[in-house]
């Protein structure tokens, strides 16, 4: 049997052959290998931070990752931008009848070594199947502890603080666009999908006053930015001429009228602390994998809580939220 | 490995770039960037107020979606209530027809398919062989190929349940309408760079000549537009006005031969209503009758009357013509915002009145 059949995720002989196959032997860890319906942990503190995501993304496969990477990073980036350490991983499979058994186990190995990668286990999970037509989905909530006192939220962005992206800019939305296009921009643009744990581990372990964490994946650095004015009452100020980005990054936008500010990222945060403490986060950041192209791209100031960009000429503009639906241009 | 793109590099030849334009010294000139890309590129690197005395850049009328006229976005929503799937480029589907969008369309159960081609609309009828699928055709010279394309291969295919809704646009009547306007004074153009990649830069010389006025295609980077109006600038001081081409790394002098083939093969010139302007002689395309089985008008909308108006207080017209600034209209940036937006122009993301409203200078 080379496909998913709505048998598998029937409760019967091919789920079991299905979790023991392909999730019981990709992602084994003592936990998941009582198959109870419930995963028991103990956590080394009381504070934890809690976080679930669904993963719907068309096509599955992309430059860069696929689905299975996203399920695990997306989740991970969201408990690591409390500060906190993930530990653990539950994931639910909403999978097409008909899909390939073989796409799973590409999926299901991107979650293993992503899971690896971020130092996390996954614990519990579950399979369903759905009609054809659609999918496949992927659900992974995640517990992680808190071992800082810092009170790390949108709403702790001061005044005299730095703006910090520890990545290239859309990297992710134009790689999964190219893929979807089958257009090409010249370069080759992966998704900077990655798992994030370990720089925010090594900033918060560091010691660094860190006010705002924040990975700027659906509407990209402008809704994320326009959160943290908003949650914090603070005016913003970036620089584009300082935002990092991949060459093919900037010649799709400009070829497809996107703005990169608008585009969703999977491997890079947003992190804002004390101006004279920016310096020392940069030199921990250029120590972690994905952080090399950290760069400090604002500043916060007291003012209407709102966004504003230095252009790339030097003149003064808005940094708006992208309305809706980021939708394909037309030329 | 990709190519990592350095701000410093770029920042300085714009730096240089400007400073060129700041220190122009020619006669007074407006310079109308004709295409919407020009306009969000122009708008998010805040270049209208550096710009010197005397020199002035009007956005026109080159946004595909805000030329279509409101009757045409009637007809699509009229065909998706009767059952139609339609698929579109996503631009339109949140343009306001007289009473709703085709994004609301789809929110009451209709089946709207946001494409990114033409073709992928051939796809969806192969798909749906049960369906009608129409595909509404908007743009200019830019998208119009590839909808011959697709009707070429429905055709090849003998696909019988696949039309398209043709709202295609011709770029030099539209522009011949802009200089013929008494109430403008256009002294330049900044012509499109992927609209040109098509036709090629040769179509605008006897235009050029006619008018006596300066056309300089360019792309769509920071750079390429400095250095397009530096161009402009420079005949406009020698008294020049010829076509010169600054994009020439995607841009010459004959265009994509093979994609005009396919347009002449399926489509022949037609008078077009433009929103804003009117109907133009020559302005947009239809189907030549060996395709017109492949016309959704003639297969669907024979008879059929949609009772159509622009929104009210709304002045795109006035805008799509260049006679106004978007945020001269009473409406702009108060009831009309890109999240609530009243006009087509607003709603577009290449719109003028979107790319002022979302770049606005603080």
């Amino acid at each position: 049997m080379d496909r998913i059949t709505k048998s598998h995720g029937g409760g019967g002989a091919h789920m079991r052959a299905l979790i023991s196959d392909i999730f019981k032997s990709k992602f084994g860890n003592p936990e998941l290998d009582k198959l109870n319906d419930f995963a028991a942990v103990t956590l080394p503190t009381n504070r934890i931070a809690l976080s679930t995501d669904s993963f719907v993304v068309e096509p599955w496969e992309f430059p860069g990752g696929n689905i299975g990477d996203l399920a695990i990073c997306g989740t991970v980036n969201d408990v690591a931008m409390s500060g906190a350490k993930p530990l653990y991983l539950t994931a639910g499979f909403i999978l097409p009848e008909g899909f390939l058994i073989s796409d799973l186990e590409k999926i299901v190995d991107a979650m293993a070594l992503r899971a690896e990668e971020a130092g996390v286990v996954i614990v519990s999970g579950d399979t369903k199947v759905v009609d054809p037509g659609s999918g496949p989905f992927i659900n992974t909530a995640g517990v992680g502890v808190i071992e800082t006192e810092l009170e790390i939220a949108g709403s702790s962005a001061k005044d005299g603080d730095a703006v910090i992206i520890t990545g290239h800019v859309g990297s992710h939305g134009i790689a999964v666009l190219s893929k979807r296009e089958s257009i090409g921009f010249g370069t080759e643009v992966l998704s900077d999908v990655a798992p994030l744990s370990g720089l925010i581990a090594a900033l918060v372990d560091d010691g660094l006053e860190l006010h705002v964490l924040r990975d700027p994946t659906r509407g990209g650095v402008a809704e994320a930015l326009n959160e943290i004015a908003s949650q914090s009452g603070v005016e913003i100020e970036i620089d584009d001429n300082l935002i990092p980005m991949e060459q093919g990054v900037l010649s799709a936008c400009e070829l497809l009228g996107y703005d990169p500010l608008h585009i969703a990222n999977e491997g890079c945060a947003l992190v804002i602390l004390p101006a004279d403490q920016a310096e020392r986060a940069l030199e921990v950041m250029k120590t972690q994998r994905y952080g090399v192209h950290a760069t400090i791209i604002g500043k916060v100031s007291d003012g209407a809580p709102r966004v504003t960009a230095k252009t790339l000429l030097g003149s003064r503009r808005l940094v708006d939220s992208p309305s809706g639906e980021l939708l394909p241009r037309i030329c | 490995m990709t190519r990592t793109f350095d701000p410093a590099d770029a920042q300085l030849q714009t730096q240089t770039l400007l400073e060129k334009i700041q220190s122009y010294t020619g006669p007074p000139i407006s310079v109308m960037e004709v295409c919407g890309t020009h306009t969000v590129a122009v708008a998010r690197m805040g270049l209208r107020p550096l710009l010197p005395q005397g020199v002035k850049l009007i956005s026109g009328p080159g946004c595909p979606v805000c030329v279509t006229p409101v009757e045409t976005f009637d007809k699509a929503i009229y065909l998706v209530e009767k059952g139609v799937i339609l698929a579109t480029y996503g631009d339109a589907m949140r343009v306001p027809g007289t009473r709703t969008t085709l994004a609301d369309a789809r929110a009451n159960g209709g089946r709207v398919e946001p494409v990114y081609s033409a073709l992928d609309a051939v796809k969806l009828a192969k798909a749906n062989p049960d369906d009608q699928v129409v595909f509404l055709g908007l743009g200019f010279e830019t998208t119009s190929p590839t909808a011959a394309h697709a009707i070429m291969v429905a055709g090849r295919e003998n696909l019988e349940n696949f039309s398209v809704l043709c709202a295609h646009k011709a770029l030099l009547p539209a522009m011949e309408a802009l200089v013929a306007d008494p109430q403008m004074e256009i002294g330049a153009f900044l012509c499109p760079g992927h609209a040109t990649m098509v036709i090629g830069s040769d179509v605008y010389k006897p235009f050029c000549e006619a008018h006596r006025l300066p056309c300089v295609v360019t792309g769509f980077e920071a750079q390429d537009v400095l250095l397009g109006l530096l161009w402009i600038l420079r005949q406009a001081k020698e008294g020049r006005a010829e076509v010169e081409n600054a994009y020439p790394r995607a841009v010459d002098a004959q265009g994509n031969v093979g994609a005009m083939k396919m347009l002449a093969t399926v489509f022949r010139p037609a008078d077009a209503r433009f929103r804003g302007i009117g109907v133009l002689p020559g302005g947009g395309y239809e189907l030549k009758e060996e395709f017109a089985h492949f016309d959704a008008e003639t297969r669907f909308l024979a008879g059929v009357e949609v009772e159509s108006r622009e929104p009210a207080g709304c002045m795109c017209a006035e805008v799509l013509r260049g006679r106004i600034e978007p945020s001269q209209c009473p409406l702009f940036a108060k009831t009309c915002t890109a999240e609530n937006p009243v006009g087509a122009c607003m709603v577009s993301s290449e719109g003028a009145c979107g790319a002022h409203y979302r770049y606005r200078g603080v």
